[in-house]
């Protein structure tokens, strides 16, 4: 089978642990990665994998995107680079699925929503935290009304780089908006904590919704369990610790993710949600560009 | 007696029982409570005051309960009765963020602790940068400090001090710094830190130091105090105000604070308005003990009742997952598998 060639923006933890996910993949190919920092080990890395590399920044790839048949990128830098990454891609007939907390494009959570996606040359992920709890708000809006949903994610200090440090208040606000325009809420609000203990933590969430009537446990806990079982498929470390928990309209549902300990251990699940779940999507979008379902069209370049 | 070695020097009191306060009193301070606080306050000539939920910007939340007011209604209702007492706030990348501090700077707040855990600095550069922006006076806060070494810590004060953090503060988030902790960790931010960076000092009362770290601290070149009157403040409190100017007084070390209109406060206002008597019982003196988060407390106290397990089980098993601050989504969690595990111990 044919397989469709990608680009990795970002030579970070998430570009870095998405590359091994995409070598696995049956549909895409990972040719390039690029960086901007030539002592960068994640670009060694990835030359030691077979890819070519460059270290200077998108421009360093857009001269080679037509010659070796680029059609997907992956954006995995940081919210404040990414809209002008994504234009220069687009402009090149490319597809880019994004990885940090721009959301200029649809937002995507693979089991709840990527059968639906609209057309788009841009689709985002959200945040690892959003990946990781908007199937559980789901879970619970789909049975009735939820007026607020909170999540909370605890995260391994040694697993999040320097661009998601960056980027917290984006972080948030993309988590929280999703929360309600992905996971259904009315409202919503995300918190993140970075915790350094030794050993690591494996990542957790906390998920609490906030029903409109009395909640129906025995409808909310089946399709939470349904939900959980789905995000397994492509996420095998993703847990029901404790809960659900009710107590009057509060719903606590209580998660952790371990990760298949691809680039990071196992406690970095934050890293694996985010990357199945961008290696998924993609995978998707490349098999209409394999069927010609989707054509992609570069402007004049 | 002999005179002090520290006679002369200048400390900064900022009071933070409108704040950390606000978690002894399940977030339930009224408008009138605080403007009533604050004229006094005002009166007896405290430099700063912190005002907001007890988490900070963002606060508001089924993770740290749910304010009786919003934060701008809090800063409206002191901000009038303040002429030279300044008003601050706390911010926790992560739960507050930038726009909530340009609405704090917008209704009269002129001073912030931006908070982050001993060992994660590099979380605040954005924030930090913020507060200068704004023309605020901007203070780094790294909280649980006993979780990271002394010269650890200087290394992640010395990040705040280049992202523009006028002021760093060795914060004792447990309760569990005894003196010389505090003698060696603030000596070392003073050995690593410009000349022109002030040091700052956050105590919490659970193994009953907070005045002796307070003034350990000062004596190793801290010159701003974080105090409480009465010690309303999380765990045991925060080291109570008006001891600490009374010892302060005694040493010769200079507040600009009235000791007795303080005490005055604490004795009519504060104390008659608790919901328990904020002091060491054997919950906040475990926290002092194990390590843990001050705030902890009353969540461990109320799911310790809902699940039948002694709180004090339920915080040392916290201490020793190493659970800190804003992980309060923990302590439910841990009860619950500490539950599963006794329960399972009974079947078998």
């Amino acid at each position: 089978m044919s397989k469709v060639k990608c680009v990795l923006i970002g030579s970070g933890n998430i570009g870095t642990d998405l590359l091994y996910k995409l070598k696995r993949s049956e549909v895409l190919d990972p040719v390039w990665m690029v960086g901007i920092d030539p002592e960068s080990e994640g670009l060694a890395r990835a030359r030691d994998m077979g890819l070519k590399t460059t270290a200077a920044g998108v421009d360093g790839v857009l001269p080679h995107l037509v010659a070796d048949g680029i059609q997907i990128a992956f954006d995995a830098t940081s919210a404040y680079v990414h809209k002008e990454n994504s234009e220069k891609m687009n402009a090149h007939g490319v597809f880019m699925v994004d990885l940090t907390p721009a959301a200029i494009g649809p937002l995507c959570v693979p089991p709840v929503n990527l059968d639906e996606l609209a057309e788009t040359m841009n689709v985002n992920m959200i945040s690892c935290a959003g990946q990781a709890t908007i199937p559980i708000v789901y879970g619970v809006s789909r049975v009735q009304g939820v007026e607020y949903a909170e999540i909370i994610a605890s995260l391994a200090s040694l697993s999040i780089g320097a661009g998601t440090r960056a980027n917290l208040d984006e972080f948030t606000y993309t988590t929280s908006d999703a929360v309600c325009a992905i996971g259904g809420a009315k409202k919503g609000k995300a918190l993140c904590i970075i915790n350094p203990a030794e050993p690591p933590m494996i990542m957790r969430n906390t998920i609490y919704c906030m029903t409109e009537e009395a909640p129906n446990e025995a409808k909310i806990t089946a399709s939470l369990m349904e939900m959980i079982e789905k995000v397994q498929h492509y996420v095998p470390g993703y847990r029901l610790v404790n809960g659900p928990v009710f107590e009057g309209n509060k719903v606590g549902v209580f998660m952790e993710v371990a990760g298949l300990g691809d680039y990071l251990p196992t406690y970095a699940g934050n890293l694996d949600i985010m990357t199945a779940a961008a290696a998924r999507t993609a995978e998707m979008y490349a098999e209409k560009i394999l069927s010609g379902e989707l054509k992609l069209v570069a402007e004049a370049v | 007696m002999s005179k002090s070695d520290l006679h002369g020097r200048k400390v900064i009191c900022h009071d933070m029982c409108l704040r950390d306060g606000m978690h002894a009193k399940k977030e339930q301070i009224t408008t009138d409570q605080m403007r009533t606080f604050a004229e006094a306050m005002e009166h007896a000539g405290v430099p700063m005051i912190q005002v907001t939920h007890g988490a900070g910007l963002g606060g508001n939340s089924l993770q740290h309960g749910f304010a009786l007011h919003s934060n701008e209604e809090y800063w409206d209702a002191v901000a009038p009765v303040l002429n030279n007492t300044v008003m601050s706030v706390l911010l926790i990348p992560g739960l507050g963020t930038m726009d909530e501090l340009r609405v704090a700077h917008a209704h009269g707040v002129r001073s912030v602790h931006i908070a982050t855990h001993s060992t994660e600095a590099d979380t605040s550069p954005q924030h930090i940068a913020c507060g200068r922006e704004l023309g605020m006076d901007t203070s780094g806060f790294l909280m649980m400090a006993h979780l990271n070494t002394a010269s650890g810590l200087a290394e992640e004060a010395k990040k705040m001090e280049s992202y523009g953090a006028q002021t760093v503060y060795v914060t004792d988030s447990a309760g569990y710094m005894l003196p010389e902790d505090v003698t060696e960790y603030v000596a070392a931010l003073r050995d690593t830190l410009d000349a022109g960076t002030e040091i700052g000092f956050h105590g919490h009362n659970n193994l009953g130091m907070g005045i002796a770290n307070s003034i350990a601290a000062v004596r190793a070149g801290a010159s701003r105090i974080d105090c409480s009157v009465a010690g309303l403040g999380a765990g045991a409190g925060n080291t109570p105000l008006e001891a600490f100017v009374a010892v302060c007084d005694r040493m010769g070390i200079e507040t600009g604070c009235d000791m007795f209109a303080l005490m005055d406060m604490a004795e009519e206002l504060v104390f008659p308005m608790m919901d328990h008597i904020v002091r060491i019982d054997r919950s906040s003196l475990t926290l002092g003990y194990a390590g843990v988060y001050s705030t902890f407390l009353l969540h461990a106290n109320r799911l310790g009742e809902k699940y039948g397990i002694p709180p004090r089980d339920i915080l040392l098993e916290l201490g020793r997952k190493k659970m800190i601050g804003g992980q309060e989504d923990m302590i439910e969690d841990t009860a619950l598998s500490m539950l599963r595990d006794r329960e399972g111990q009974s079947a078998a």
